[in-house]
């Protein structure tokens, strides 16, 4: 629901970066750096403390207590209330979210290293013509594709199915971008040549040593597809009817669209929003470890 | 070699999505469809129906259960201007648009002037079914026009006006029934430290509610062209009142269904909301340390002795252009709308307030309620519903409308310009917008 996790782990990659330059910096550089940094990992959390906190008071409390602290701890209560709401639509909303962000990152991220590889790998003619338009491809925003793709859609009648939010979710242009550029740094040609060289095809090479050498890159495109999937609201918007295959987000907008005349909605919404960033807490603490490993170079030598 | 091929494949691939995309746009101009026929179809029928109704689905099984032959497939999305009615336009232009939709009335007029609509009025049973509805909803889904119905009324918001008894007595003030009392009252309510009520400055319905009840209209049609009177007199009459409390500091100018709003209400510090049947509920979620305290009365009056009301939401349920069954669907619409059994399981579920006369009797709505010290507050609104004048109409860009008033409004509760400097820049842009359209204006 935030781009705070997205946030958060980039920043400790960057903070990473400047350790051992930071020991030859004066004081006063390094406390204004932590300051700056405080401030922005404030300005991350506490929404989402604010969340939690409100997602823990029952109704009457919401608009009488302090915002920022507990009152009468009903957290679970309204979790139970939450999945038990219209017989746990809310559990089908984040299971569908999982498959279409779970399911498009994993093919996505494949397609997308493949392209990348291709691009990097072969000579052929229109290389660099194909990564341009792919590159272009970065620059158009997938909101504005959302009304294209629905009226394509509605010509095969495949609106309102999983496949209208599911087969767009497959495209990342920026994945080939990341792709080719790792790619072309991190696979020795030499390697490659070698692997022919025993034997090995085309797609075996590419599964068997490749792709094993770009795992950070194919870690990288996985979490930016899978939190752009996850927070993707505008295509299932546009494209979904049928409630049993909303994602999460789509479901908490509706919901939360009509807070003013049924106002139970507005715990669901609540606590809904807080249990829904849970996953995606748990993919980036979970393959953080891949992403930091630079399993790049130095395999040649 | 495999390369070039694959490259030449996605070459291909892309350019059939680009010669798909062409087709698309191109192929979209809808036959319009009969308007003249409405039979029957045979055999077995399948509608869908596009609603943003929480808990229908349990209202439309009852509905599938004793009509086999026509079956009815509920469809759900946020609420109409969070995205569903655009998903209307969309699916309109794309040719797949549900059978039936919900619409509120100040959207209908959109969808009619883009030839969204199919007229019900020769399906079987739709203009007898004119006097089950409170008259004035019939006025919203026929436009005035003769032979015409364009959608079945569902729901209603007759304002009155939502008081705290328990101030209002300790401090010895009476309830004002009519404009000039209240703005007496909100004098002494003010010396209280309280204000009497909130001025809605961003949700214009509100003030469109106020301006219908002094009888004013803000559009007009005439069958080819609309009148646009965001300046009538009554409009300006209404304006003025309120540029005076608020000149005078007598309202409040919270932004409506903010936190801050919510709690103007819940210390006490906001006495009254001229709101509609709805709004009940607005009140126990917002101030729920209030329970008890409030009490429901008619709204007050421009001149003693009136008994007018105006309206502030509720929906229809409209068939769609290009539906193949509004024989079934006006069928559907029709029991949906005035079939107790199906009333009484909307107004539970959602509480709607229902536009159907023998909906305003429901034994659900004849009792107390706690919350309003067991005061039975909807049979004020029963009253307010039919006080309620037939004559406002809608016009074809609310949205806009409602944003360039708002912004206008937002500017005068901080002293930039009046609220009727505001309506008066909303009746230019408001003309600019519908000639912009290609709507047929008279200047």
């Amino acid at each position: 629901m935030t781009p705070t996790p997205g946030k958060s782990a980039r920043g400790i990659r960057s903070m990473e970066g400047k350790t051992p330059r930071a020991q030859r910096e004066s004081p006063f550089a390094r406390v204004s750096a932590m300051v700056v940094m405080g401030v922005f990992t404030l300005y991350f959390l506490v929404p989402i403390w604010w969340l939690l906190v409100a997602a823990s008071k029952n109704r009457s409390q919401f608009n009488s207590t302090n915002p920022l602290w507990f009152a009468d701890f009903s957290l679970f209560e309204n979790m139970a209330n939450l999945v038990a709401y219209r017989d746990g639509v809310y559990l089908k909303w984040m299971l569908n979210s999982a498959l279409y962000a779970g399911g498009g990152a994993l093919v996505g991220t494949l397609i997308a290293g493949m392209c990348g590889y291709a691009l990097a790998k072969y000579n052929f003619p229109g290389r660099e013509l194909i990564f341009n338009v792919v590159l272009g491809g970065v620059l158009v925003p997938a909101t504005a594709l959302a009304l294209p793709l629905f009226l394509i859609f509605s010509q095969i009648s495949l609106t309102n199915t999983f496949w209208s939010v599911f087969l767009p979710s497959l495209v990342s242009p920026f994945g080939v971008y990341l792709a080719r550029i790792y790619a072309s740094a991190s696979v020795p040609d030499e390697l490659i040549e070698a692997a022919r060289l025993d034997g090995a095809g085309e797609l075996r090479t590419f599964f068997t040593v490749s792709v094993r050498m770009m795992v950070p890159a194919l870690v990288t495109v996985f979490l930016f597809q899978f939190v752009a999937i996850w927070n993707n609201f505008f295509l299932p918007l546009i494209m979904l009817r049928d409630e049993t295959l909303f994602p999460v987000t789509l479901g908490l907008y509706a919901w939360n669209s009509q807070v003013n005349q049924i106002p139970v909605l507005r715990d669901y919404v609540l606590i809904g929003a807080l249990l829904s960033i849970i996953p995606l807490i748990i993919i980036f603490l979970l393959l953080q470890r891949f992403w930091r490993n630079g399993l790049s170079a130095g395999s040649v030598k | 070699m495999r390369i070039k091929k694959r490259a030449a494949t996605v070459a291909l691939l892309t350019a059939a999505t680009v010669v798909l995309a062409g087709c698309a746009s191109g192929s979209t101009t809808q036959d319009g469809g009969d308007a003249a026929a409405c039979a029957p179809s045979d055999g077995k029928v399948d509608l869908t129906f596009t609603t943003w109704i929480p808990g229908i689905e349990e209202v439309v099984k009852i509905w599938n259960d004793e009509n086999p032959d026509i079956q009815v497939k509920v469809q759900t999305g946020p609420n109409g201007n969070g995205g569903t009615y655009q998903n209307f336009f969309n699916q309109l232009k794309a040719g797949n648009a549900p059978d039936l939709g919900q619409i509120e009335y100040d959207a209908l007029p959109n969808f009619r002037v883009q030839d969204g609509l199919t007229n019900l009025a020769s399906c079987e049973g739709v203009l007898d079914a004119q006097d089950d509805f409170v008259d004035w909803t019939w006025g919203q889904v026929n436009f005035g026009e003769e032979d015409a119905v364009y959608a079945v009324p569902q729901d209603a918001g007759p304002m009155a006006m939502f008081y705290r008894a328990d101030l209002f007595a300790a401090n010895n003030i009476a309830i004002p029934t009519t404009w000039e009392e209240f703005a007496v009252a909100a004098e002494a309510v003010r010396a209280t430290g309280g204000y009497i009520t909130n001025f809605s400055q961003s949700d214009i319905n509100q003030f469109a509610g106020f301006v219908w009840q002094a009888g004013g209209t803000w559009f007009e049609n005439d069958g080819d062209n609309w009148t646009i009177d965001l300046t009538s007199p009554e409009s300006v009459k209404v304006a003025d009142y309120w540029q005076d409390l608020i000149d005078r500091d007598l309202v409040s100018t919270n932004p409506p269904w903010t936190d801050e709003w919510n709690n103007a209400y819940n210390t006490g510090s906001d006495w009254t909301w001229n709101s509609a049947a709805w709004g009940a509920n607005s009140i126990v979620s917002g101030a729920p340390d209030t329970a008890g305290n409030w009490s429901v009365a008619l709204s007050p009056q421009w001149a003693d002795g009136e008994s007018a009301a105006g309206n502030w939401g509720g929906s229809s349920t409209a068939v769609f252009k290009g539906s193949e069954h509004p024989y079934e669907a006006a069928q559907f619409a029709l029991w949906l709308n005035t079939s107790d059994e199906a009333l009484t399981m909307l107004n539970k579920s959602a509480n709607l307030y229902p536009a159907a006369k023998s909906g305003l009797e429901l034994p659900a709505l004849k009792e107390g309620v706690e919350f309003y010290g067991g005061q039975a507050i909807y049979d004020v609104f029963a009253e307010a519903s039919a006080q309620v004048s037939p004559d406002f109409i809608w016009g074809p860009t609310m949205t806009q409308v409602y944003n360039d008033t708002s912004d206008g409004f937002k500017g005068a509760v901080t002293g930039n310009g009046t609220l009727t400097d505001a309506l008066t820049s909303a009746q230019q842009s408001t003309i600019d917008a519908l000639q912009a359209q290609s709507i047929p204006v008279n200047k």
